[in-house]
């Protein structure tokens, strides 16, 4: 091993760029090894739990299955059910986030008072424990008890039919979680400098158009990150409907419906199949925003 | 996942542990979170007769049966020994029995288990003929009524239905009230109807769905209900409770119920209470009594207790006649002990102690299979709501999933 290895660029390395190299390796390698086990080893094991027949409630009869349980479980239809409705819950919350959040983040911006008070009080839901929130929620849409409910016709239930109670879970997403992207947005606001602005109103632009124009392209970063989280996110939605339907009247998510399989039927084949798919769903979502952001994923470099 | 769980559950679990050293030991007893007290005053005096050997700490499980199950289903996956005794949901045997998590009573204490113990109620405590508990209560539903509205009870669906279209049609109070939401208690029923039909929902192996034609009759029964003016507006979300309150305040001429909801009419409509009757559960056919579905707690003693002698004695302790008795008095749960049933202070509280008795003597259980949870599961979400019952249909689908629950292929919703 005499040769000097080449990097990306084809480029000889030299001597002391190697031994760099060894010692950055050997300093990452402990790091890397508590991620593994904390983390690769809980998604292995339940890789291999998917492949295997494995109830507890039938200790005797587990077994090697292959892919049965994956066959299983997307041929159910209520996979499908939970896959459509955690998938118009993350379009939709994630959708009304960006431009709430957006609008929140412009605010807190420009905001000339009371800055910090601002910028506090738009932060608050995100304080508050999400489980808190959503029995507080819970109870407001109760006949007889909430507030909220009261401003209903008498004897509307809308948490016990579909639509509408989807259509509250997101409401509650959405006041939860948008200060988070409104936080995210307003760092990449501060990204955008104030001289390139001021160029563009020199040269005539219009408030809209150096939105669009100026700062969305510069912030192009910082919407993937924040959208790449948010989605990631409620694509995983679990305590919000927990708490407030238990997925019953065609609510559920994936996550509520690995959550039933796994500790409810106690099907550790089953459940641990929908994590796994959870999981892929999880990867292809991420993969798809870096692509489809191309160039602007953080770090990337950016070419003329 | 669960392995982190369960793991934090036991290290937190065995943080309580007994006191070492002391010369008695504690068993630990996991059972519902009882309010009148009867719990841990059996406890402490099974404690005291036990003569020193041991004490028993009751510990409050969490209110709601699933969440009771689950926190058991945790520890006992994890081999906890800290439970010696627990309070067993009757639908829970089968699943606790087969995952080998609670041991057999076998010789003398299987003698004592079952001696003047009821026979349905020892039926939930038995899977695959062995038995795995001792009942400790058990509990029935009735019909309850209005007399000022119905002089004479209906003894027969299709009766019931017909006096409440009657009432309906003179603009007085007609609902039915009964447990129509999406959860076990819509499984209840429609087992009640099932067995009350002369069928079963699975066959006596309990390997297979039996079902058949008295389930298609029974999901008619329940779509007709729905149907009619019988059924209250609210009947796709309620639950016990709802059904108590809605006949409380009057709207309602017959109710389907648990007795804990004579003595709540009693403090809370003193009005009503005056006409509140009640009467046996309605048949399905005139020529064949009902088979209401019985409910309760089996005390089970633990694979991982290390000390299970004692808990098998314990438990037996725990539900003695006296035991059960001030259960009975102060916690309006119905003795498994038959001749409890005779005594003057049971009947002067229960007024209506014989048609609980009758109805435990002719009652159906729940399915036993270790796979109940997702039964019920499968069975309550097809027939929600039931007035979008299709009997045919419906019951081919529940067939079908049940088929799958049981060879643990089922996806469960």
């Amino acid at each position: 091993m005499n040769h000097p290895l080449p990097d990306k660029s084809g480029k000889a390395l030299s001597a002391g760029a190697r031994q760099e190299r060894r010692l950055g390796l050997l300093l990452c390698a402990p790091a890397v090894l508590v991620m593994a086990a904390v983390t690769a080893y809980p998604v292995g094991y339940a890789v291999y739990l998917s492949l295997q027949r494995y109830d507890l409630r039938f200790p005797d009869r587990a077994e090697f299955v292959g892919l049965g349980n994956y066959g299983a479980v997307l041929s159910s239809p209520f996979w499908w059910d939970a896959f459509w409705v955690t998938l118009f819950i993350t379009v939709v919350s994630v959708a009304v986030e960006l431009v709430l959040g957006m609008a929140l983040a412009l605010v807190m911006h420009r905001t000339l008072f009371w800055r910090g008070t601002v910028r506090t009080a738009v932060l608050v839901p995100y304080g508050i424990v999400t489980v808190v929130a959503a029995f507080s929620w819970q109870y407001a849409w109760t006949p007889d008890l909430g507030y909220l409910a009261e401003l209903l016709p008498s004897g509307e239930a809308p948490l016990t039919e579909q639509w509408p109670a989807l259509w509250l879970i997101i409401l509650a997403e959405v006041w939860k979680t948008t200060p988070f992207m409104a936080l995210l947005l307003l760092a990449g606001l501060a990204l955008v400098p104030e001289e390139t602005l001021k160029a563009a109103m020199v040269d005539g632009a219009s408030a809209w158009q150096r939105f669009t124009r100026v700062v969305l392209p510069l912030m192009k970063p910082a919407i993937l990150v924040a959208l790449l989280f948010r989605t990631l996110d409620a694509f995983r939605i679990f305590d919000n409907i927990y708490v407030l339907t238990s997925g019953a009247h065609g609510t559920g998510s994936l996550s509520i419906l690995g959550y039933n399989n796994l500790f409810t039927a106690l099907n550790l084949g089953i459940g641990s199949a929908i994590s796994v798919l959870i999981f892929l769903c999880v990867g292809i979502i991420a993969f798809t925003f870096v692509k489809l952001f191309g160039a602007a994923a953080p770090g990337a470099e950016v070419k003329p | 996942m669960l392995v982190a769980l369960t793991l934090m559950a036991s290290t937190l679990a065995a943080c309580g542990g007994e006191q070492e050293g002391s010369g008695r030991t504690t068993l630990n007893w996991y059972n519902f979170p009882d309010d009148s007290g009867a719990l841990q005053k059996a406890a402490d005096r099974c404690g005291r007769a036990s003569g020193g050997r041991y004490r028993i700490s009751y510990s409050k499980l969490p209110r709601g049966a699933d969440g009771q199950r689950q926190q058991l289903v945790r520890r006992l996956a994890a081999q906890d020994e800290s439970i010696d005794i627990m309070g067993l949901d009757v639908t829970w045997t089968a699943e606790f029995a087969e995952a080998r998590w609670i041991r057999e009573w076998t010789g003398e204490a299987k003698r004592r288990a079952t001696a003047g113990t009821l026979r349905v109620p020892l039926r939930t405590a038995t899977w695959k003929n062995r038995l795995y508990a001792v009942p400790y209560n058990t509990n029935t539903q009735l019909l309850w009524y209005r007399k000022d509205l119905v002089p004479t009870p209906p003894r027969t669906w299709s009766e019931m239905l017909d006096m409440s279209r009657e009432l309906a049609r003179q603009g007085k109070p007609h609902y039915v009230e009964i447990q129509g939401a999406q959860y076990e208690g819509l499984t209840v029923w429609f087992n009640t109807l099932v067995n009350s039909a002369g069928g079963a929902i699975l066959d006596p192996s309990a390997t297979a769905p039996s079902l058949g034609p008295p389930a298609v009759r029974a999901a008619a029964l329940m779509r007709d209900l729905a149907g009619s003016p019988a059924a209250d507006p609210s009947l796709p979300n309620q639950m016990e409770d709802q059904n108590r309150l809605a006949m409380e305040s009057g709207v309602a001429a017959f109710e389907l119920n648990y007795p804990f909801v004579y003595p709540s009419m009693k403090a809370n409509n003193p009005r009503l209470f005056e006409d509140f009757r009640w009467a046996p559960y309605p048949r399905v056919d005139p020529g064949r009594p009902a088979r209401p579905t019985i409910g309760g707690i089996d005390l089970a003693v633990s694979a991982h207790s290390r000390h299970p002698d004692l808990a098998f004695e314990a438990a037996l302790c725990l539900r003695n006649r006296e035991n059960q008795l001030t259960a009975a008095l102060d916690g309006g749960l119905p003795p498994t002990l038959r001749a409890l049933y005779d005594e003057p202070a049971f009947e002067k509280q229960y007024p209506f102690s014989k048609e609980v008795l009758a109805a435990l003597e002719s009652a159906s259980v729940r399915p036993a299979t270790p796979a109940y949870q997702n039964v019920s599961i499968v069975i309550a979400h097809t027939l929600s709501p039931p007035s979008a019952i299709k009997p045919e249909s419906s019951v081919a689908a529940i067939r079908n999933q049940i088929d799958d629950a049981l060879r643990s292929e089922g996806v469960i919703p």
